[in-house]
């Protein structure tokens, strides 16, 4: 029995272990890179313990930028790009919310044709309709500001839908004991709705955050500045072959391994369609 | 404390169903009123009209001598415990109860004071810090309990408060809401399709069917003298016997019947009416102005305290029961005879069903 036990735990174990170390090997090895000077990268013998350079190597990358690349330093683009995000997902949430909120709760002419309406913007990504979007941003003036970043990322049909399924599948006797104790119909989304849909709130925040992190067309297109446009800026300096592997490595890990394979690609997909 | 007054309501809801056709209830002030029917027949609506959750499609309500219809649900001064209590589930038991008295700007030490108070005689004060989903059924109904008493409002809605609990807790709870309601005094309107729970609780029983009132009345004068064949089947367990009779000489007529002296059955025939627990077995021969039912014992079922026994009248093959006391000893197979006296028989018309005689 004791044998048999120990075996069963030892098995899963190893087999995590394994797991572990396939996923944060790649994460590992760019970390180390970052820790090295350019040279020791280049001549192609990759080292697995860390060097000499870390601190070097992140003081330069964040806060002054490369000298070959003479671009703007990451950690700039990275603030950009919390702004940015956190806006996008603060913004979604509390329109959606409110959106959601008015559909279920009131009884309004065209309710229905308003829902189907948002419901319809989910065909229509940024992508889809990127000039008229751009070209409303850049008569109101803002172009190179964060409202122009943001604000039109904030609409979200995804959002409003999932807090409409949620109010729904609140009992309404909910609602008829908050009337009858008084509450107003803003009351009641205050002192109810809201703390009731908390979980809802925190799943979807980390889903439009990450969303508003990864925009990459968008603030590409939005921003002509070098300071403002945070993750196209990533995206280049990995593109950028003068840019020392050295700052690749340091300049967004382990971010920045995704956005490698990802975004930097996409962008030649998208412009050449 | 104030008396609740139905004028003539009616309710369409939207998609024309009608739902509540001309409802006229009177309650006096401080009185508990049971509005009892089957699913279906309209309670709920008219108790959500007199909350204020439905609009009043026409008709009148007045509590006290307001005329309500226009009224919000929060200025009708009223309190509602929902059949799934709806407490708020991310407020504790305390919040849940002082939540009403904040939103009507209450001062705090005072709203202390009550929500305390409600808690003592509740016996929920352990509970106070407590979320909803922490406590059990019997004591979440006492909280949705405590969230109306605290507010001390003119009049009590319940819509089958109880019928989420166990048999044992529901006898037990709906033996302190009759108390509590009497020691606060308040007009209650109570809705429920349990004609027991009816029967205990009402000072005002109405009985309800397709969105109409079939009768009103204290329970026992309607347990006595059901208005109609619907609230005599619908009021008291087993239900009323009703057997189909043709008019005989100054008595009624029917295969298997016997006595029965002097009810007189009008030509066209009628319904004649008598409770199981009224029929007892009888031997010899039955007074003439009695009636005497004599049928083969079909099935016997004995619970302890009574027996009850089935069998097919004459050859409607329509099913007797009579509820007889202690352990009778009948087999199946074999015939009874039974009997009940005058005063418990009752004569119903055979196309409208309402009360004929005696
Ligand atoms: N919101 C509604 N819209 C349309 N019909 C309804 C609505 N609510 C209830 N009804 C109908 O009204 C009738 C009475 O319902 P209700 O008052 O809930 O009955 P009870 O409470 O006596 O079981 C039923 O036939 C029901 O289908
Ligand atoms: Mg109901």
């Amino acid at each position: 029995m004791v044998e048999r036990q120990s075996l069963f735990s030892f098995l899963p174990h190893v087999i995590l272990l394994i797991g572990i170390f396939i996923v944060a090997f790649p994460v590992y090895v760019a970390f180390v890179a970052s820790t090295w000077d350019p040279a020791t990268i280049s001549n192609g013998q990759m080292p697995l313990w860390p060097g000499p350079h870390l601190v070097e190597n992140y003081t330069q990358t964040l806060f002054q930028g490369t000298a070959k690349s003479s671009r703007e330093p990451v950690g700039m683009m990275m603030l950009n790009s919390l702004i940015m995000a956190l806006t996008i997902a603060i913004g979604k949430i509390a329109i959606s919310i409110i959106s959601a909120f008015a559909i279920v709760y009131f009884r309004f002419p065209f309710r229905m044709a308003a829902f189907w309406v948002i419901f319809v913007t989910l065909m229509l990504p940024v992508e889809v309709r990127i000039y008229p979007t751009y070209k409303i941003v850049a008569d109101l003036g803002l172009l190179d500001s964060y409202l122009g970043l943001t604000v039109p990322l904030i609409a979200s049909a995804t959002a409003t839908l999932l807090f409409r399924q949620f109010f729904m599948t609140v009992p309404d006797e909910l609602v008829e004991a908050s009337k009858i104790d008084g509450a107003s119909a803003m009351q009641f989304f205050k002192d109810t709705l809201l703390p009731l849909s908390i979980t809802s709130i925190a799943a979807l925040f980390v889903i439009q955050f990450i969303y508003g992190w990864n925009q990459y067309l968008w603030p590409l297109l939005i921003t002509t500045r070098e300071s403002m446009g945070r993750p196209d800026g990533v995206a280049d300096r990995h593109g950028d072959r003068r840019a020392g592997h050295a700052a690749a490595g340091a300049g967004g890990d382990p971010d920045a391994a995704a956005l490698r394979q990802g975004p930097g690609r996409d962008r030649e997909v998208r412009q050449f369609r | 404390m104030s008396e609740v007054v139905l004028d003539k309501v009616r309710k369409v809801y939207a998609g024309g169903v009608e739902a509540v056709r001309g409802v006229d209830i009177h309650v006096p002030a401080g009185a508990f009123c049971v509005l009892v029917g089957p699913s279906g027949c309209g309670k709920s609506t008219l108790l959500r009209m007199i909350a204020g959750l439905e609009t009043i499609t026409g008709g009148e309500c007045r509590i006290g001598a307001r005329r309500v219809n226009e009224l919000e649900p929060a200025e009708r001064d009223i309190a509602m415990v929902f059949q799934n209590y709806a407490l708020y589930p991310h407020m504790s038991v305390y919040d849940n109860m002082a939540y009403g008295l904040r939103n009507r700007g209450t001062p705090k030490p005072e709203i202390d004071e009550r929500v305390k108070e409600a808690a003592r005689i509740l016996e929920i004060t352990p509970f106070l810090d407590r979320k909803p989903r922490a406590l059990s059924g019997g004591q979440r109904q006492r909280v949705a309990m405590g969230r109306a008493i605290v507010r001390k409002p003119q009049v009590f809605l319940f819509d089958e408060p109880l019928s989420n609990l166990d048999a044992k807790l529901r006898i037990q709870m709906r033996v302190e809401i009759k108390k509590l309601q009497r020691a606060l005094a308040v007009t209650s309107v109570y809705v429920t399709h349990d004609q027991l729970e009816a029967m205990t609780l009402a000072d005002v029983l109405v009985v309800m069917n397709k969105g109409e009132v079939e009768q009103t009345g204290a329970p026992l004068d309607i347990y006595e003298k059901p208005a109609s064949t619907f609230v005599a089947s619908f009021i008291g367990a087993p239900p009323m016997n009703l057997v189909p009779v043709e008019a005989g000489e100054n008595r009624p007529k029917a295969e298997g019947l016997t006595g029965g002296l002097g009810l007189a059955v009008p030509p066209g025939g009628a319904i004649l009416g008598v409770r199981p627990e009224h029929l007892m077995v009888v031997t010899g021969a039955v007074p003439e102005d009695s009636l005497g039912i004599t049928f083969p014992v079909s099935a016997v079922e004995a619970v302890g305290a009574e027996t009850f026994v089935y069998g097919p009248i004459g050859g409607t093959g329509q099913d007797i029961i009579a509820r007889l006391p202690g352990k009778a000893l009948l087999a199946p197979g074999t015939p009874v005879s039974v009997a009940a006296s005058a005063e418990h028989l009752h004569l119903f018309d055979r196309q409208t069903g309402k009360r004929i005689g005696p």
